[in-house]
């Protein structure tokens, strides 16, 4: 029976094992050696060290790639996360309709970025959105087509964004508040403690754990950008929100230069990693929370 | 209140302080905010076209109609044919039904055998699992795109299937692996002992067990499978074009004069089945979130 | 601090929803008593302490404290101080900065934190623990960090609830000894949640036993001791526990007179609430110590000794008295063999009699 067991868990682990193997390590490997060969449209096995990667640095679209991505992240994590934060607080204070309201904030969550892109896109349209909307109400004066603007179409991604991932930093917030320990709470009551002190220099100190989930759930989803800028601008105008992923996917598919392409991915991946491997490290750091 | 209207007693009267008040209006303030869009799709797309450019985004439609549904649904143009987005509902049930049954299976197994069994190497599987979870997906597609051209099961529905369970594979083991942890070794260990093997005491005792992480796993896949675009995208082939993929080929290709209230109603329709997925499922979802989240 | 210490509670009722779970309770609290609520877990002390600390509104009735009606007020306008079972201190601050957070957001000038913080750290001997963090804490430490928290509020009344139940035998009665101390020293009116009634005994002026959200007594340790007014308060306070002889009161012409299979106790000057009716079912209720194991008395009951518990101190007998189980304490080196015959006297002044259904002392 013993063998038998063993025999059963390796056939078991069997798909695992060999997705593990072909499709990410496999997978990997592969994209990183091609980055170093000179293919265009198809794989070609001329190897020609780093001259993919100096191209790329040279790209002018990988460079406006690269600076949108770093715009967006720092405000959408930013801004997500206090965003998020603020509404859990708020919910936390035993207000009516907290369920209408949670779902309220959470439901963006659910949709699919093309549907969020479409959305927000219709919104913010120069000529039907809220601009119109401000010139119908009176307001002849009003401007608001950031979305047709180079300098400042990045933002209107990081709103739609925001809407999409709120919700989910909410919840992930209020599960974390909801573990400080209750009688911190009547402490605060009876030291006459101000509710927005209690919470930043108590409640949030203590809730670090939630932070770095929330924090390394959204950079994940930083680098992940591809669908809401396909549906919000496609890169446009011109190229001026074109991000990381859509220059892979771009160079991969339609533009045939896979050497190009794999070169970013790789790109990305070093980046990815070398920011995320530190915030996991120092979120397994934290101490579990013991009772105080 | 004057300092003789009541002598203190029982419940304080509640006052709405200016806090209080304030609390509530930002709230509101919120809600709004992130209702609008929906609102605004669904306004949009039941009106016509000459009441769109003539009044604003936020108002009502005057002679509400669904005309813009019906074409959407049945004759909106994705390219050179013009279906309709009913291609691609159906297209997209042919891809999620199949991926999240499979995906799902794996995964449970997957995360049995990790938790339980922990043979050599488990640790090691576990951790690339997870650390793949992390690295953006722009990573493998192309080696995948020629490995599955050379399988030929690149462009087809077996292929997404495939796809949608090597990328599920992490977070459905993740969720299964720590379900099962969290279970008393005792079940475990006593059915061991009465002579049931791997496969029994998965079927018999664990799967039964598992019901509240199954609703929530098939959530998660029903959730991301339906709203993928990029692996629908490159893997799918065009007959099989998920509902994400015709939609933004219906918005993203228009040639001529856009017809914006039938844009509304095919992202409204794209939209449909995980808004109610959601609305259906209310704390599963948010135990979904809470169990994706916890990694590691 | 003179008059600010004493408690009122007038007519106090709490719901939750539809449930009600006190109903009109009154209790007067003096100044510089100390009062314990004593209970097992359910029977409502603890929503009692958070009604006078104002953290639990209360449907109605009124609340005073030190002579103000206190009933609308935050709990931090109350001249309260807490102390709570799981400490509750502020993680990610020193020993310092927890005690000092509040007089800082109440503006109290530097000088007096600085003076306040130290005379607490005094008291209560954590004086070279100022500047670690709470988890560098023992729980004995964390304890006193969370009472000297209460200490510099310099409040009028200190509210307990069950401080001590996380920690171990061993610390807790140091604690219970130090809380004691400090009662004595600083003259607060103190009002103390727990379960255990060794702590009850112990610190109390007066105990308030509850059960089911009622006062079932309330008197000094040695009348909640001696006589307890109801055979829930019996069984509850004394370890090993009270005694029960199933039986009749049966009124003859020598007076009232306790019958049962097994015993039969004159009772002449038994203190009677009312007149007993005749043949009416009571219980006898006796201490374990106070069975008089006496060798010549002609009113002398025969027992058979089944087993004994030595407990360091003394030892318990477990002895049948006809087919009752009588439990008697008697010296430790007492020398005992299962089936050895004792000689006993209950004696009448010792005894408590209690109603068979009710439960209520006669």
């Amino acid at each position: 029976m013993r063998i038998g067991s063993r025999l059963s868990t390796h056939l078991a682990l069997a798909p695992a094992l060999l997705i593990a193997l072909v499709a990410y390590c496999g997978a990997m490997g592969w994209t990183i050696w091609i980055s170093f060969t000179n293919s265009r449209m198809l794989p070609s096995s001329v190897f020609v060290g780093l001259r993919q990667y100096t191209s790329l640095m040279a790209n002018e679209r990988w460079q406006v790639s690269v600076q949108n991505i770093a715009i967006f992240g720092a405000l959408f994590i930013a801004m997500a996360l206090v965003l998020g934060f603020v509404l859990a607080a708020l919910i936390d204070q035993r207000v009516r309709a907290e369920g209408l309201l949670r779902s309220v904030f959470l439901y963006p969550f659910s949709m699919s970025f093309i549907v969020t892109g479409l959305a927000w896109r219709w919104l913010l349209d120069p000529t039907f959105g809220i601009e119109k909307l401000g010139h119908d109400l009176g307001l002849t004066w009003f401007r608001f087509d950031w979305l047709v603007r180079p300098e400042r179409v990045i933002y209107t991604l990081v709103f739609a964004a925001v809407w999409h991932a709120s919700g989910l930093v909410m919840a992930i917030m209020l599960a974390g508040l909801r573990g400080v320990d209750p009688e911190i709470w009547k402490a605060v009551r009876v030291d006459g403690i101000p509710p927005w002190r209690a919470y930043l220099f108590i409640v949030v100190p203590l809730m670090r754990g939630s932070f770095a989930t929330a924090i390394i759930l959204l950079a994940v989803s930083v680098a992940r950008l591809y669908d809401l800028s396909v549906a919000m601008t496609n890169g446009g105008p011109g190229i001026a929100s074109e991000v990381p992923a859509k220059f892979v996917m771009d160079h991969l598919f339609e533009r045939g230069n896979v050497g190009l392409a794999t070169a970013a991915a790789t790109t990305m991946l070093i980046t990815v990693a070398a920011v995320l491997a530190p915030l996991m490290y120092w979120q397994r750091r934290q101490p579990a929370r013991r009772p105080v | 209140m004057s300092a003789t209207s009541r002598e203190p007693r029982g419940r304080r009267p509640t006052r709405l302080t200016p806090a209080r008040l304030g609390l509530y209006a930002f709230l509101i303030i919120c809600a709004l905010f992130f209702l609008t869009p929906l609102y605004v799709m669904i306004v949009t797309s039941l009106k016509d076209m000459p009441e769109i450019r003539q009044a604003h985004i936020l108002g009502l439609p005057t002679a509400p109609s669904l005309a813009a549904w019906s074409k959407a649904w049945f004759a909106a143009c994705t390219g050179l044919t013009c279906n309709g987005i009913r291609v691609g509902f159906i297209n997209s049930l042919r891809i999620m039904i199949p991926s999240v049954i499979v995906s799902i299976t794996v995964g449970a197994i997957t995360g049995y055998a990790l938790s339980f069994w922990r043979p050599r190497g488990a640790v090691l599987l576990f951790g690339v699992l997870i650390a793949v979870a992390f690295i953006p997906y722009q990573v493998f597609i192309y080696p995948l795109v020629r490995i599955f051209s050379y399988l030929g099961i690149n462009n087809s529905i077996p292929g997404i299937v495939t796809i949608h369970t090597i990328f599920g594979l992490p977070t459905m083991t993740l969720i299964f692996r720590n379900h099962f942890a969290a279970l008393p070794e005792e079940l475990f260990k006593a059915a061991r002992v009465d002579g049931a093997g791997f496969w029994r005491i998965f079927g018999i005792i664990m799967l039964p067990m598992a019901l509240p992480i199954i609703v929530v796993a098939v959530i998660l896949q029903v959730t991301g499978i339906w709203n993928d675009f990029i692996f629908g995208l490159v893997f799918a082939g065009r007959e099989n074009l998920p509902m994400t993929v015709q939609l933004n080929n219906i918005v993203n290709s228009t040639q001529g004069e856009r017809e914006y209230n039938v844009e509304m109603a095919a992202t409204l329709l794209t939209a449909i089945v995980p808004l109610v997925v959601y609305f259906v499922s209310g704390r599963w979802f948010v135990r979904g979130i809470a169990a994706g989240a916890v990694k590691g | 601090m003179d008059g600010q210490g004493n408690v009122s509670l007038r007519g106090v009722a709490v719901a939750y929803g539809p449930i009600r779970v006190f109903d009109r309770l009154d209790l007067e609290v003096a100044q510089s008593e100390f009062l314990v609520l004593l209970g097992p877990s359910g029977c409502g002390k603890s929503t009692l302490l958070n009604a006078i600390a104002g953290l639990t509104e209360i449907d109605d009735g009124e609340i005073w404290i030190g002579g103000r009606n206190v009933t609308w007020h935050e709990p931090k306008d109350r001249g309260i101080a807490m102390v709570f079972q799981s400490y509750a201190l502020y993680p990610r601050m020193n020993v310092r900065g927890n005690l000092s957070f509040g007089l800082k957001v109440a503006r109290t000038p530097r000088a007096e934190i600085e003076r306040r913080v130290r005379t607490a750290a005094e008291m209560l001997q954590i004086a070279d623990l100022l500047d670690r963090r709470p988890a560098a804490l023992s729980g004995g430490q964390r304890q006193r960090v969370a009472i000297g928290r209460a200490l510099v509020r310099d409040a009028g009344v200190f509210l307990f609830d069950e401080p001590l139940s996380n920690l171990d035998a061993q610390l807790r009665s140091e604690l219970r000894v130090e809380i004691k101390r400090l009662h004595q020293r600083l003259g607060a009116t103190m009002i103390y949640v727990t379960h255990d009634q060794i702590e009850a005994l112990t610190l109390a002026d007066r105990i308030a036993v509850m059960k089911d959200r009622t006062f079932q007594q309330i008197g000094t340790p040695q009348e909640i001791y001696l006589r307890p007014a109801n055979r829930f308060v019996a069984t509850f306070v004394g370890s090993p526990a009270m005694n029960f002889v199933p039986g009749r009161i049966e009124c003859g012409s020598d007076g009232p007179v306790f019958q049962s299979p097994s015993l039969r106790l004159k009772l002449p000057n038994y203190p009677f609430v009312q007149e007993p009716a005749n043949a009416s079912p009571v219980e006898l209720g006796i201490r374990p110590e106070h069975v008089i194991v006496a060798s010549d008395a002609d009113d002398a009951q025969e027992v058979s000794v089944e087993m004994s518990e030595p407990m360091g101190s003394d030892l318990l007998a477990w002895t049948r008295l006809g087919d009752l189980p009588l439990s008697i304490r008697l010296p430790a080196e007492t020398r005992l063999t299962p089936g050895d015959r004792l000689r006993i006297l209950l004696p009448e002044h010792r005894s408590n009699l209690f109603d068979a259904t009710s439960g209520a002392r006669l």
